[in-house]
């Protein structure tokens, strides 16, 4: 019987070494395996054995299932890898074969300036208040101390719209009227920035547009100074810009500030660019808001954000910013 | 304004260096726009001799000079001026000539013939104003030589300064010096002391009828005057200062204006009638004929300055009458020197539409004591080329009560000066601050200064002007920089919020953000369907183009339209701005509030209502689609309004083709408009969390044959309801039209996903669910296919 133990053995192994599928490897199982199988079946005959030969044949039938299972295994890892590595192989890609990718959309350039300059303003403890594109003369000119007569409205480029009958209602020139109804409505102490839409009465050129971006800032609260206010110019346009770009206040005139000032910074090349108008609020404007001029100071800038867009990004002519042209537009 | 640093020197010793000059008038808020050097040889322009001249008969604006450098060639010139003969002396400018504007003279041919170089007027060489000709040099200027070595030149450094309105003293170098001076501790000693006769009694008389609007007329007679040219530097100085040189009389007063800010005139006295002056209004519809030579019709609301005979002569502050002018026999002139009420001297001034160096200075404010400093400099000014000048008695200083006071103390307190610049100035620190520029701290008691403000800065009234002038000596450089503590808490609000995230989803769903126009014409509002009943603006930028947008629409349609002109096709915008419905006009603002629109050019309205479907689902936006009701300008059977309640909030489908065509577009697109001050007006929903389930889920589909008049959201509204809590996903996957489905009918297929948070569900209970929804949907008159 032991011959027969080898013989099955054998056959076995063969069959293994010679499966190609794991299908064929399944074969050996139960045609080997099985308790009918080639070897499975000669474990049944050991009790017609002679007791002294039953350990030693049993031995023998074990070893080689044993040899078998552990053949048939090694087999099917092999088989398995392979047919993985053709699966593999099959399904190469060339990833630079690209017919199409998904659309992204861009923000307009003037709204990302908009929004990084708002996360500037929170990160220093600012609030944002926005107000109507259409305003009152009121608010627009003779509560920032510039009354009907002033010579500085000539500098605004007004347009006038009909909406009644002395020419009243005007489309905002600066965002500096919603200081105003923030300062009639909120209680100091007021940390607060003013972005939006203002209109001008400006012929476009490539500094220039008649509808454009700005974006103010008022402080009031006790004990403001001027130097506050140039920390605070300094703090936004280097988190804007970076950390070396500088900056500086130089002497201008504004009514609804004073002292009042011109701010500019300075690139890392020394050069520098005029960016906007700030100064302390003007005594007359505080009252004229209801708040105590000798309890409460403050200061006040306003500059525009499409020129920050454009300083940021190298755009030499404001036009295209508004030309809605999608080759502009998806540079950004 | 021109400042002449030469100038400015006479009056402090403001240093050579014309970079650091700027930089310190920088420093002081005097601008400095640009530094120029005039007046010097310009590289290339040299000396010739005009040969002869000779029309072109093709060419009638230009002729064809002839001129020898000296170098014995013949050089041909085309020019455009007619001043010249023969054996003049000329500047031409050679090619490859650089000029002072920045211009390079290039040998431009006309009618197929070069030029071989330019002749030069006097203001294409930076000597002033004159281009009124060629320059002439004298006849015996040697030929050949740079221009400037030949005329043995002195050039002047010129700064352009843009000034501010708070400082109308500038607009004299003294004013620019004073500050320059103290600023750099280069005092200015000013004499402001006025000049002593030396002549008999002879006066002017003056009759001030209107002293409201002319507080102040000096008059001031001077005999043996000799008119004649101006000394050489005077002469430069005015050219570099932007004044031609006429006479030694006319360019005296001129630079008195431009040293003192003291805009003065002279009269020849034989010819002013009456011998002295009268001013008053003019009547209604007077006339008068300007040094311009223009009849200018007048208001009651004009000064006239008249002769004693009361004929005009002037208006007052703004221009000379024609035939005031001195003349070659003038001997005896009256100097006159005055002050006019600037706000209704502006109105003169604006409704006239003329604007001379006087009235420019009157309107922002002269000095109103400076006239006697202005009398004794013309006389300084004029012995230079009159000496035996005499400067009778009997001067005229008429003055109205309405005059501003010489005197005007102003209490300031040290604690409010380094309150408001956050620096510790003591009483002394602000004083040597101060009164170089003559705020003259004159009392002291404690805190309180009391500061007399100098009569040549009007604007300057009141403390804080005067907090001002301190930081400004102090210098804003040195006040330091501190960024406040902010006692808010930064942050965007709720609204804020929302419109960012609104943003994020356009932008996530591949949409570009335009920013469209604002303003349109009437025949563009109708166009795109809209109500051409909108804002106006009275003053538009473009005639026509005056209507204020009710709605992004056509300015979103223009936006596609210039797309598509470049080949970009498949445009996807969206914007967010304001908008002007037309509204009732009862408010004391008009109607305005922020919207959104997009278009989505190539693509037809399910676009549209996917993203409304998105919206609804990011921003928790609701809504009715009411096909039944549709927008103006909108396709009739393929848009609808978006309803809350009664009123209207938005539209959803596509442009009407006939509005896509008025606009040029060629595509279909889609369109989405939403009121966001009613649509972001709610808070944040902050999203809660929901259990998922942790048991098997059941999918199955469902086809309904529904008829056209059945609309898909009803379908879906009764499968939800019908099916209850159990249904986690219901999609509507394939719509079908066509063989198998009767017309007038479609096919809509629908998947659906059953699932309970506690069990895995039975068989029965699925069954049941879909008994339900099929005797739901049977009830709308749609059958189970």
């Amino acid at each position: 019987m032991i011959e027969e133990v080898r013989h099955a053995h054998e056959a076995a192994l063969e069959q293994v070494a010679t499966a190609l599928t794991l299908a064929d490897l399944r074969a050996v199982d139960s045609e080997v395996l099985a308790k009918s199988g080639t070897l499975g079946s000669l474990k049944s005959r050991l009790g017609s054995l002679a007791i002294e030969h039953r350990k030693t044949v049993g031995q023998a039938i074990n070893q080689a299932i044993e040899a078998v299972e552990s053949a048939a295994d090694e087999r099917r890892r092999e088989l398995s890898a392979a047919a993985l590595q053709g699966r593999i192989a099959a399904e190469r890609l060339d990833l630079t074969e690209i017919t199409a990718r998904p659309r992204r959309g861009h923000e307009h350039l003037a709204i990302q300036a908009w929004e990084r300059l708002e996360d500037v303003f929170v990160g220093l403890g600012f609030q944002i208040a926005e107000g109507p594109e259409l305003e009152t003369d009121f608010y627009n000119f003779e509560a920032l101390n510039m009354p009907r007569s002033h010579p500085a409205r000539s500098g605004f480029d007004t347009l006038f719209t009909d909406y009644n009958e002395d020419g009243t209602v005007l489309l905002r020139t600066h965002t500096s009227p919603v200081q105003i109804r923030v300062m009639q409505t909120v209680e100091p102490p007021i940390y607060m920035i003013m972005p939006g839409r203002v209109f001008r009465r400006d012929t476009p050129d490539a500094t220039h547009m008649p509808v454009f971006h700005q974006l103010e800032g008022l402080v009031i609260d006790r004990s403001i100074t001027m130097a506050h206010l140039a920390g605070t110019i300094d703090a936004f346009t280097k988190a804007f810009f970076g950390g070396d770009f500088t900056s500086r206040l130089r002497p201008n005139y504004f009514p609804f500030t004073e002292p009042s000032a011109e701010f500019d910074i300075q690139r890392p090349d020394g050069t520098w660019i005029e960016l906007g108008g700030c100064g302390m609020v003007h005594p007359n404007v505080l009252s004229a808001a209801g708040l105590d001029p000798e309890e409460w100071s403050g200061f006040a800038f306003g500059f525009g954000i499409d020129r920050m867009a454009r300083e940021r990004h190298g755009v030499d002519d404001i036009r295209d910013m508004y030309s809605n042209d999608v080759r502009f537009i998806k540079q950004f | 304004m021109k400042i002449v640093l030469s100038w400015l020197n006479d009056i402090a010793p403001v240093g050579d260096d014309a970079v650091a000059v700027a930089a310190a008038m920088t420093r002081l808020g005097i601008q400095v726009e640009q530094i120029r050097r005039v007046g010097s040889t310009v590289d290339g322009v040299i000396t010739a001799k005009v040969l002869r001249t000779e029309r072109h008969p093709d060419a009638a604006k230009v002729h064809r000079v002839w001129v020898d450098a000296g170098d014995g060639t013949q050089r041909h010139v085309w020019c455009g001026a007619f001043n010249m003969a023969a054996g003049d002396v000329v500047p031409l400018a050679t090619p490859g000539t650089e000029m002072p504007d920045g211009r390079v003279i290039e040998p431009r041919p006309i009618l197929g013939i070069d030029s071989q170089g330019m002749l030069c007027s006097a203001s294409e060489l930076g000597l002033g104003d004159d281009h009124s000709g060629i320059l002439i040099l004298p006849a015996d200027t040697p030929l050949g030589l740079a221009y400037g070595e030949a005329l043995a030149l002195q050039s002047e450094v010129v700064f352009d300064v843009d000034l501010t309105r708070n400082r109308p003293d500038c607009w004299g170098h003294l004013g620019v010096a004073r500050d320059l001076g103290a600023h750099l501790g280069r005092l200015v000693a000013l004499d402001r002391s006025g000049i002593s006769p030396n002549g008999t009694a002879i006066s002017a008389s003056v009759d001030l009828v209107d002293g409201e609007r002319c507080q102040r007329f000096t008059t001031l007679v001077l005999s043996g005057v000799v008119v004649q040219s101006s000394p050489d530097w005077m002469a430069r100085r005015l050219g570099a200062a932007g004044m031609r040189p006429i006479n030694n009389v006319v360019d005296v007063s001129n630079y008195v204006m431009l040293e003192l800010n003291q805009p003065n005139h002279a009269y020849d006295l034989e010819t002013l009638g009456g011998g002295g002056f009268r001013i008053r209004l003019a009547r209604e519809g007077e006339t008068i004929t300007t040094l311009d030579g223009a009849v200018r019709s007048l208001t009651s609301d004009d000064l006239l300055i008249c002769d004693a005979n009361d004929v005009p002569i002037g208006i007052g502050g703004v221009m000379g009458g024609l035939d005031s002018e001195i003349t070659d026999a003038t001997t005896v002139v009256v100097l006159e020197a005055a002050l006019f009420e600037q706000t209704a001297m502006t109105r003169t001034m604006n409704r006239i539409g003329v604007r001379s160096e006087a009235s420019g200075r009157f309107e922002r404010g002269v000095d109103p004591y400076g006239m006697p400093l202005a009398q004794r400099r013309f006389v300084e000014l004029l012995r230079e080329t009159c000496p035996d000048l005499v400067v009778h008695d009997g001067a005229i200083d008429a003055r109205h009560e309405s005059m501003p006071d010489e005197v005007r103390p102003v209490p300031t307190r040290v604690s409010q000066v380094n309150r408001i610049l956050g620096t510790a100035l003591d009483a002394d620190a602000i004083a040597a601050l101060l009164d170089p520029i003559g705020f003259t701290v004159v009392g002291r008691a404690g805190d309180a200064l009391t500061v007399d403000l100098p009569s040549w800065r009007p604007d300057s009234t009141a403390e804080i002007d005067v907090i001002e002038e301190v930081a400004r000596h102090y210098g804003y450089a040195n006040l330091g920089q501190v960024v406040p503590n902010s006692t808010m808490h930064g942050r965007l609000s709720p609204r804020q919020e929302r419109r960012r995230a609104l943003r994020q989803v356009l932008l996530g769903h591949g949409l570009d953000e335009a920013i469209t126009d604002s303003f349109f014409s009437r025949s563009e509002l109708i166009a795109a369907g809209l109500s051409s009943d909108a804002i106006r603006i009275t003053n538009p930028l473009v005639v026509g183009e005056d209507l204020l947008r009710p709605s992004m629409r056509a300015g979103m349609l223009k936006a596609i339209a210039f797309n598509e002109s470049h080949r970009s096709f498949g445009v996807s915008l969206f914007e967010i701005g304001h908008v002007f419905p037309p509204g009732d006009r009862s408010g004391e603002l008009p109607d305005e509030y922020e919207a959104l629109a997009v278009a989505f050019s190539g693509q037809d309205a399910r676009a549209a209502m996917a993203l409304w479907r998105e919206l609804v689902a990011a921003m928790g936006f609701g809504a009715r689609v009411d096909q039944s009701l549709i927008p103006a300008g909108l396709h009739p059977t393929r848009s609808a309004t978006l309803s809350v309640g009664r009123d209207a909030v938005g539209a959803v489908g596509e442009i009407h083709p006939e509005v896509s065509e008025a606009f040029g577009v060629s595509e279909r697109v889609a369109w989405l408009e939403l009121d966001l001050s009613r649509l972001l007006a709610a808070g944040p929903k902050i999203a809660q969390w929901k259990p998922t389930s942790r048991y098997p889920s059941t999918d199955f589909d469902l086809a309904f044959a529904a008829p056209e008049s059945v609309p898909a959201e009803k379908i879906d509204k009764a499968i939800r309801q019908a099916a209850g809590a159990l249904l986690v996903d219901l999609a509507l996957f394939d719509i079908y039209r066509g063989e198998g489905v009767s017309s007038g009918s479609r096919s809509l297929a629908y998947r659906l996903r059953l699932q309970a948070l506690d069990r895995t569900l039975t068989d029965a209970e699925v069954a049941d669910v879909r008994t339900k929804i099929i005797a739901a949907t049977t009830k709308l008159g749609v059958r189970l296919r």
